[in-house]
């Protein structure tokens, strides 16, 4: 069964009087619980193809349905409502929101979804302990190392549920040892929660991990290969 | 669920405004020097009107007067009330028992020594009923007030003894036209020196006893006004109405002090004005602060707010984020500037300001030298709502361009 499904996508951005074409007509199908990489040199598409996925970009053109949901249909609000409750996401930067603890950068979106506190501080220290960051819990960004980070961020992802997680070039600002770990971590919560990833990367630790790699080049799909 | 997400907000909006406190101190600080200068320059303000109105009413106005219906119009002697039974009986009826009342004689007169004479007003006064009335009472500061049998002595001003280089004891000649049209003169001994708020009010009264007056300017039993004091200025309006129901229009004019000093009322109705145009005047230039910090503050997070919107936030929350570190700004900056601007209206409340440098200027606008500032507690209400309501209004701006942000362009921002 499908969780997204992309048909004909376009998208053309406009840099000045440049017009640069990011996506020329994908179309593709994610099954659920995928671990799938969305690899390709830089300027391929591959972010614009993610934040696609996650509504965070419109397409110029074209049909985006993400767990059964036509974006076409949808106003910016109900978008919202979806990435709220059906999408995690983690960026190649981590953002994290500096002012609050790693518990509380967890708790973050649970909090949104009007999670009551005792469930939510539950969750978030379960989740914390998953990833390793036990006795971390009260540790702001800035006390954390990037690998840390990171896991924070994953953690923050995939706490509330999420039925895809996608993931902006998760190890890029991380070195092997470290990256390795994360991408285990994530690979565990696919196979134990059955949770969806999506990856841009071109890290290929990343894509030896991944059981599905879409090679994009110059916005089209040049490459499905399925391990 | 509103609750959770009100502490999340308030826990994020506190935070964030000390990431960088140099910059929240910086327009605190804004914050809490306006909102001083509303408290303390408003209750100056207030001081100088609360000073006129006791000045207006103890220099011989009293919270209400009656006078023969043409008085007013042309004070002559010929309008005189010369018969006081009926207005009598009507004080009685009508006035509580904490009220006090004075009858006069009020006329223009010259007033001359071998060197020097002035035009003076004449005040005949029964000495006893004056002194619970005005400030004639407790203003003698040399020599003594009048008794009620002083058939010759005469109580003026510091400044008139000044002008006309005199003293206790030497004699003075006033002259006014008595009620048959012929002049009246009559030599008096000054016994008693008064002072007064104002100089003005030294150099125009001469206070006699009523019946001297009443005598010198063939008068009988005529008075030209009658003042009321009140213990309750309150309930002026109220009195002054049930005293013109008890008394003939046509015979009687009764007025309430706003009506016989209509500058100072005047000025008492523009002043609320005055007092809301310094509110805005100051908060402009604070809004200004506000705004850029504000702004200072939504751009270098450009990054969070597209973070809090691919996490599912929505820009109304977004703007109610931005909204709160304003107001806890706000709010902050108000609390000390209200505390600082009460501290200083209470430290000068007992001993006042002294504005005798500036007598003179003072002095024609009816302000006493010393300046004693008052709190009125609605001031207080507006300075903060002003400050409040529209630091939040110019706080929109910049939480409305937090919310505008793309979550794509906010998340690409470097």
């Amino acid at each position: 069964m499908s969780i997204v499904e992309c048909v004909d996508v376009q998208k053309t951005y406009h840099q000045g009087k440049v017009q640069v074409h990011a996506l020329r007509g994908i179309s593709l199908s994610i099954e659920k619980g995928g671990f799938v990489a969305l690899a390709g040199p830089s300027g391929s598409g591959k972010t614009t193809m993610l934040n696609m996925i996650g509504g965070l970009d419109q397409a110029d053109s074209g049909r985006i349905v993400v767990g059964g949901k036509v974006f076409e249909n949808m106003n910016q609000s109900q978008i919202a409502d979806l990435r709220l409750y059906n999408v995690g996401f983690v960026f190649q930067a981590y953002n994290l929101i500096p002012v609050l603890s790693a518990i509380e950068n967890v708790e973050f979106v649970m909090l949104l979804q009007g999670i009551p506190a005792d469930e939510r501080q539950k969750r978030a220290k379960a989740i914390l302990d998953e990833v390793g960051l036990e006795n971390k819990y009260d540790r702001r960004p800035a006390e954390l190392s990037g690998g840390q980070q990171q896991r924070v961020a994953v953690a923050r992802a995939i706490v509330s549920n999420p039925s895809i997680v996608l993931a902006d070039e998760p190890t890029a600002n991380l070195d092997s040892v470290t990256g390795n770990g994360l991408l285990k971590i994530m690979k565990d919560m696919n196979e134990i929660k059955k949770v969806t990833f999506i990856f841009s990367t071109h890290d290929s630790m990343v894509m030896d991990y991944a059981r599905r790699i879409i090679y994009l080049r110059d916005g089209q799909i040049a490459k499905d290969k399925i391990k | 669920m509103y609750e959770n997400r009100s502490v999340i907000y308030f826990q994020l909006a506190w935070r964030n405004i000390w990431r960088n406190p140099r910059r929240t101190i910086v327009i605190m600080l804004a914050v809490i020097i306006g909102v001083w200068s509303m408290v303390f320059l408003g209750a100056l303000m207030r001081g100088l009107e609360v000073g006129m109105i006791k000045n207006g009413i103890a220099t011989l106005t009293g919270n209400i007067q009656i006078h023969h219906q043409e008085y007013r119009n042309d004070p002559v002697i010929d309008h005189s009330i010369t018969d006081t039974r009926e207005v009598k009986a009507a004080l009685k009826q009508t006035l509580p028992p904490g009220a006090r009342w004075s009858f006069r004689v009020r006329v223009s007169a010259i007033a001359s020594n071998a060197r020097h004479s002035s035009r003076v007003t004449l005040v005949g006064i029964d000495p006893k009923h004056e002194a619970a009335v005005s400030f004639i009472g407790q203003a003698v500061t040399r020599g003594r007030y009048l008794g009620p049998r002083d058939t010759y002595g005469i109580v003026v001003g510091q400044a008139l003894v000044d002008m006309f280089d005199t003293k206790i004891g030497h004699k003075l000649v006033l002259m006014s036209q008595a009620s048959d049209g012929e002049i009246a003169s009559k030599a008096f001994r000054i016994i008693g020196v008064f002072r007064a708020e104002m100089l003005a009010t030294e150099k125009q009264f001469a206070f006699v006893t009523l019946p001297v007056a009443q005598h010198m300017l063939k008068l009988n039993e005529g008075i030209s006004e009658i003042s009321i004091a009140l213990s309750n200025d309150q309930d002026t309006k109220r009195l002054a109405t049930a005293l013109k129901a008890k008394l003939p229009s046509d015979t009687y004019d009764i007025d309430p002090w706003w009506d016989l000093l209509p500058i100072l009322n005047a000025y008492l109705e523009l002043s609320d004005g005055f007092v809301f145009i310094w509110y805005v005047v100051v908060f402009i230039s604070m809004g200004f602060g506000i705004i850029n910090t504000m702004l200072m503050a939504v751009f270098e997070r450009i990054r969070e707010f597209g973070l809090f919107k691919a996490m599912g936030m929505k820009p109304g929350w977004i703007i109610r984020e931005v909204l709160l570190e304003s107001f806890l700004l706000l709010v902050i900056g108000m609390v000390f500037g209200n505390i600082s601007g009460l501290i200083t209206v209470l430290a000068f409340s007992t001993n006042g300001i002294d504005l005798s440098a500036l007598a003179a200027g003072a002095e024609f606008a009816g302000i006493s030298r010393m300046l004693y500032p008052v709190i009125y507690g609605m001031d207080i209400a507006i300075a903060n709502l002003v400050v409040l309501v529209l630091g939040i209004l110019v706080s929109l701006y910049p939480a409305a361009r937090a919310a505008r942000f793309t979550p794509v362009e906010a998340l690409a921002h470097t």
